[in-house]
């Protein structure tokens, strides 16, 4: 048993150590003095450089900007997409839907991106320069995507709820604006987080459906890539996994407070009820 | 009354019709182009001559050309047989790798689990091509890991030249590996943790060891992870673009490369698309095989 505890425990500090290892190098080697090989001296040399550089800049903001409207369009069509599957049993090409609706979590990229770049091409001669490419492209994975984290939850609702609403005279959009909307909405904000984070990190549809006026940051590092490593780059990885600590951990401080806080007031209610 | 119901109808038919549509626009109707764009002729400089002109159908087939190639041994069969090969390697790898770890997850105590796997998601959410170029800098050839490992060897009289850890084959499984073991290590735990600790116990009764309890009884419930995650690794490894772009070499030239070249730099729009439909074919039945097992599994990605 003691055997088996100990090879448990290392073998996940391997694995964990293997999860996180390039992360940290990459981290101190952002404050390194020239190329990233070997340790030359503790410098902010990087960052300054990066605070400075216009495509990276440019890049940063088409990103933000196409990821911001992607998280959008798709938890707006992931939720349409879950209701379908969720609530109606038996139409006209329902196999035809939910297979439509699975294949873009696993068609690899490459299809989808060259699939989309000559209908766009073709049917509306778009020559690219575009945002609305990128966005299009992005939303057909997040909507895939988000209507999986949306049907999870649509699925363990009860349907009394709204049928409720509806006994009293709801109108059915009402209902679904009044009741099932907020039953939902914290899955809505679960799925629009992790659209945006897959727009927002994604290079190939981007790549694809990029034109010469626009480039998403993913793009710009793709292209920094092809010249061996650059210390901007590192400096800009190390930037991005800063910025993604600080907003998961205030994030799940913020989920703690709000659930301490949420059980208080169920405690406090108890209280005044007993 | 009678009227609230005809709206309700007519609602549903919108509720569905417009996803639908969706589906249909960026979907379907991409996919159908993409077929029709593979049996065309190509035009210099891009585009490609529609198959119905002039009154008339005109067929090319670009996937005889294709399918030589694959027969007579050129850079299309060694794409592809690299491409299975990477995906296939990467996988058996993950699971070597996850399937302990998971096993370990399930069996440590239940308020540790959720810590646990939030470590294992963490990298996710940072991007994936910044933990990809991560990999460059920690192998860079005259990084420390290369640095330290060539002179140590060379040390002790194994290797005469210096080690190359990028754009080899090495660098390519390894961050194929690092990328995807999450999405192998997810459907794992949910099974494995599923399984009733009263089957392990009744195995331990009835004297069986710790290690047969294992193969016999641990692995055999938690097939369908094992398969789902398999898969989960090796569907997207296939048409992989981004890695074998920044961690491979001149000898790991991947199919998802090899389509973007005929797109990008020789313009053959219905070269490329044929390659595109071979992609299909080439991960439809795992993904046949992924939709059976996953539900299964529970394996709810993200």
């Amino acid at each position: 048993m003691k055997n088996f505890k100990w090879f448990s425990r290392s073998w996940m500090t391997l694995v964990y150590l293997f999860l996180y290892l390039p992360i940290i190098v990459l981290v101190i080697f952002s404050f390194n003095e020239g190329r990233p090989t070997r340790w030359n001296g503790f410098t902010l040399d990087n960052y300054a450089d990066l605070f400075q550089n216009q495509q990276v800049i440019d890049g940063l903001f088409a990103s933000l900007r196409v990821a911001a409207i992607t998280a959008v369009l798709s938890v707006v069509i992931g939720t349409l997409i879950a209701f379908v599957l969720v609530r109606y049993r038996g139409f006209v090409g329902k196999t035809l839907f939910s297979g439509m609706a699975n294949t873009p979590l696993v068609m690899p990229e490459v299809v989808l991106g060259l699939s989309l770049l000559i209908v766009f091409k073709d049917l509306f001669h778009v020559e690219g320069g575009a945002y609305w490419t990128i966005v299009l492209g992005h939303t057909l994975l997040g909507a895939a995507y988000a209507s999986v984290v949306i049907k999870a939850r649509l699925s363990e609702l009860s349907l009394t709820y709204e049928e409720a609403a509806l006994d009293l005279g709801a109108r059915p959009l009402q209902v679904f604006f009044l009741v099932t909307l907020p039953m939902i909405a914290q899955s809505l904000m679960s799925a629009a987080l992790l659209v945006f984070t897959i727009s927002f990190d994604d290079v190939v549809i981007a790549e694809f459906l990029k034109g010469p006026g626009v480039q998403t940051l993913p793009n710009v590092i793709m292209n920094y890539s092809r010249q061996g490593t650059k210390p901007v780059v590192v400096a800009l990885g190390a930037m991005i996994v800063f910025v993604v600590s600080f907003v998961l951990i205030s994030g799940s401080i913020w989920m703690q407070k709000r659930e301490k806080r949420r059980q208080a007031e169920i405690a406090a209610a108890f209280r005044d009820a007993t | 009354m009678k009227k609230n119901v005809l709206k309700t109808r007519w609602g549903k038919w919108w509720v569905i019709g417009a996803p639908y549509l969706w589906l249909m626009l960026m979907l379907m109707i991409p996919f159908l182009y993409l077929l029709s764009v593979s049996i065309s002729e190509m035009v210099q400089g891009g585009g490609y001559l529609p198959i119905y002109r002039d009154g008339g159908w005109f067929f090319k087939d670009n996937y005889t050309p294709i399918l030589d190639d694959v027969i007579k041994g050129g850079t299309y069969r060694s794409a592809y047989l690299s491409s299975i090969y990477y995906a296939g390697v990467t996988a058996l790898l993950c699971l070597l790798i996850g399937y302990p770890f998971a096993y370990f997850m399930a069996r440590a105590p239940q308020e540790k689990q959720p810590t646990l796997l939030l470590f294992v998601m963490l990298p996710f959410w940072v991007s994936m091509l910044i933990r990809v170029y991560a990999i460059k800098v920690l192998f860079n050839d005259s990084g420390i890991i290369a640095t330290t490992l060539s002179g140590s060897l060379k040390a002790m009289g194994l290797i005469t030249e210096d080690l190359h850890l990028m754009n080899n084959s090495f660098s390519l499984l390894f961050g194929m590996v690092y990328v995807y073991i999450p999405f192998m290590i997810l459907p794992l735990y949910s099974t494995l943790s599923k399984i009733d600790v009263r089957y392990w116990e009744a195995a331990a009764d009835l004297g069986s060891t710790p290690l047969k309890t294992f193969f016999l009884v641990t692995v055999p419930l938690s097939k369908a992870g094992i398969i789902a995650g398999m898969l989960l690794v090796f569907i997207p490894c296939v048409g992989e673009y981004v890695i074998p772009q920044l961690l491979g070499g001149a000898d790991t030239l991947m199919i998802g490369r090899v389509l973007a070249g005929e797109y990008f730099q020789n313009n053959d729009w219905p070269l490329a698309s044929a390659l595109a439909i071979s992609i299909i074919v080439l991960v439809v039945v795992p993904m046949m095989f992924l939709n059976k097992y996953q539900d299964a599994a529970q394996g709810e990605i993200k």
